[in-house]
């Protein structure tokens, strides 16, 4: 507290001395330039007009794919271009849709592929803490697997259950749980 | 004679009361024999006929004026850690007040103790040196004037509570062959901290490792990894803690606190989780995923020797150890709903299901004390209850009844407590009740807490 008055009483000091100094200096008068003298009569013709040109930018190229390698990985990871896939209770099969899902993911993975991943198990509120910790590494595993099946090389995936933890969606609805319950993939390294 | 209700209640509570501690006695091979001689039988306070010893436990005196804020906490301690087991009924210490303080151990009032119907009264003295204190403490039988008990204790002044749980744990010795808890903790995950894990994906909260007295006195934190971490569980002799830590890759650790050592015997073997000491402290359970699948696995306490116990394509989960270390119960969803299983802790044989009734359980917790096991059972679409599967009679009875959801139950050494977590006052919080499913306590209040263990 006191440091800091001290401080702004200097402050004010400075500021003070600064502007006192600025008000008593003389005003600087630059020195009379001698006047230019004329150039002697030519008698060749003047040169033509130089032109004055200003460079166009080009439009730059498209990055469609370079846009996602481009980017960091907290920013991919806010908003990844690999899409979860979601299971049903006390499931750790892929459906139809998450099959879809896991393919379409497969193809961004082979796409980019140094890139590595860690799939992460989650499960819905209504299992016990200590199952769901199974049951979420039952579903990550059955991510790697299928992921795996369509050629992604199983080094480049880990997997971790974070049981309950850490859900989507906090409310307490079915449409909340079946958001909660899922593969969620996430970027590790590029 | 005629008899009211309520004595007759007294009656047969006391009539449990002596076969508890009798099967007690018989389990628990530190407590000594029930006494025999006349001489010891003295030592035991009793109640009227019929009715559990009526005790009266007043501030303590302090016999130095920095030893005032001390000699209160030890008498209020005292009082609810005496209550706690509910060998005795505790005279509420707001009808005291009529009574004379006594100074000294000869100006005890026992007359006027004997008006308000007590049948023992405990006198203690605090004495404050520096950051030294000195205890005295007598226990009366209030009928005969004589001391039954008398002790003094000598230490560090920084922690109290930690005197009367010990006056306490000695007296259940004594008066009952009772092994009280009053010195035991209780651990938990909290995120309380209110902060958050660094790393690439946003808003997720750290959970750290905490713990304190039985009571919920003396919480403090253990880890400060900045993670999430869960299912702590006590090496038996109370001294360490193993866990699991999201670091990110699921690991167990073992922090032994009282050494400034943490150790991590699963390092670099897949996933591993849910950590369980072995009754003898050499060896833990866990779940690990490491070869592919969750099965469960037994590996020394440094790591070595890793087996595996179980084989099946289904999850297999949350093991806990027999007393005597010679079986584990886990569960499994191998029929289809997570049910708890019994193998061989050997080599995973004589495998057998354990729960038949109940549409989901899990969280078996194996109880040292008595014949039984405690569990989570589903009750309803999102709600769990605990409930207790008795060996002796095969019969399984309910603990708790449907307010919130009702997990993670774990034993206290003595059998006749179990802590939980329970979501009945909003977010899920750490509760302890009694194995009858009476005398709930809420232990935890700060941000949400989970997955408590309870050490010996």
């Amino acid at each position: 507290m006191c440091n800091q008055k001290a401080f702004v009483v200097i402050a004010l000091a400075v500021v003070v001395v600064a502007t006192g100094c600025g008000r008593n200096k003389k005003p600087v008068v630059a020195a009379p330039q001698p006047a230019p003298t004329l150039a002697p009569a030519e008698t060749t013709p003047p040169a033509p007009p130089q032109r004055v040109e200003e460079s166009v930018p080009v439009p730059q190229p498209r990055l469609s794919e370079d846009a996602i390698a481009n980017r960091s990985l907290d920013d991919l990871n806010r908003n990844s271009p690999l899409k979860p896939i979601f299971f049903l209770l006390d499931s750790a099969e892929l459906d139809e849709t998450g099959r879809a899902v896991a393919t379409a993911d497969a193809d961004v993975l082979k796409k980019y592929s140094t890139w590595a991943i860690t799939i992460e198990g989650h499960c819905d509120e209504r299992g016990t803490p200590e199952y769901n910790l199974a049951l979420g590494e039952r579903r990550a595993s059955a991510v790697k697997t299928y992921l795996a099946s369509l050629g992604v090389s199983g080094e480049r995936m880990k997997t971790v259950s974070y049981g309950k933890e850490y859900p989507f969606d906090m409310g307490h609805t079915e449409e909340a749980w079946s958001k909660n319950r899922r593969g969620h993939l996430v970027i590790t390294s590029k | 004679m005629m008899m009211t209700t309520q004595q007759i209640k007294w009656r047969c509570a006391v009539a449990a009361g002596v076969i508890a501690t009798a099967v007690l006695s018989t389990r628990v091979p530190a407590a000594p024999q029930a006494p025999q001689q006349p001489s010891d039988i003295a030592v035991v306070i009793s109640g009227d006929p019929g009715t559990p010893p009526r005790y009266a436990v007043p501030d303590f005196v302090a016999l130095t004026p920095d030893a005032a804020d001390a000699a209160k906490t030890l008498g209020q301690v005292l009082w609810d850690d005496l209550n706690f087991e509910r060998e005795f009924y505790l005279i509420p210490r707001d009808t005291y007040g009529s009574i004379p303080a006594a100074r000294t151990l000869e100006s005890v009032p026992f007359a006027a103790w004997r008006e308000l119907g007590a049948d023992a009264v405990i006198f203690g003295t605090v004495q404050r040196s520096g950051n030294e204190m000195r205890v005295v403490v007598r226990l009366f039988n209030v009928r005969s004037r004589q001391s039954v008990f008398s002790k003094e204790y000598s230490g560090s002044a920084n922690n109290p509570r930690l005197y009367a749980h010990t006056i306490s744990d000695e007296i259940h010795q004594q008066q009952r062959g009772l092994r009280g808890v009053a010195r035991t903790k209780l651990a938990w995950v909290s995120d309380r901290d209110r902060q958050r894990v660094d790393g690439t994906v946003e808003n997720r909260e750290v959970k750290e490792v905490y713990y304190g007295d039985y009571d919920g006195g003396n919480q403090r934190r253990l880890t400060i990894s900045r993670q999430l971490n869960g299912n702590p569980n006590w090496a038996p002799d109370a001294r360490a803690l193993a866990y699991t830590s999201w670091k990110p890759n699921p690991d167990i650790f073992i922090s032994y606190m009282y050494q400034g050592v943490l150790q991590n015997p699963t390092k670099g073997v897949g996933t591993n989780y849910l950590p369980v000491f072995s009754p003898d402290g050499k060896q833990f359970a866990f779940m690990s995923a490491r070869d592919g699948n969750t099965e469960i696995y037994v590996a020394n306490v440094d790591g070595s020797n890793p087996r595996r116990l179980t084989n099946h394509p289904a999850a297999d989960t949350t093991p806990t150890w027999s007393p005597s270390g010679t079986q584990i119960a886990f569960t499994s969803d191998r029929t289809g709903k997570a049910q708890i299983y019994i193998m061989n802790a050997a080599d995973g044989s004589n495998l057998r299901r354990l729960t038949t009734a109940e549409s989901e359980a899990d969280r078996p917790t194996w109880c040292s004390a008595f014949d039984e096991i405690a569990f989570s059972a589903r009750t309803s679409g999102s709600g769990w209850d605990i409930k207790v599967y008795d060996f002796s009679t095969g019969q399984t009875r309910q603990i708790t009844f449907g307010e919130g959801t009702n997990e993670s139950p774990a034993y206290s050494p003595n059998g006749r407590h179990l802590a939980f977590t329970s979501t009945r006052s909003g977010r899920v919080q750490v509760y302890t009740i009694g194995r009858d499913g009476k005398d709930l306590r809420q232990i935890t209040r700060d941000g949400s807490n989970q997955t408590p263990a309870w050490s010996n």
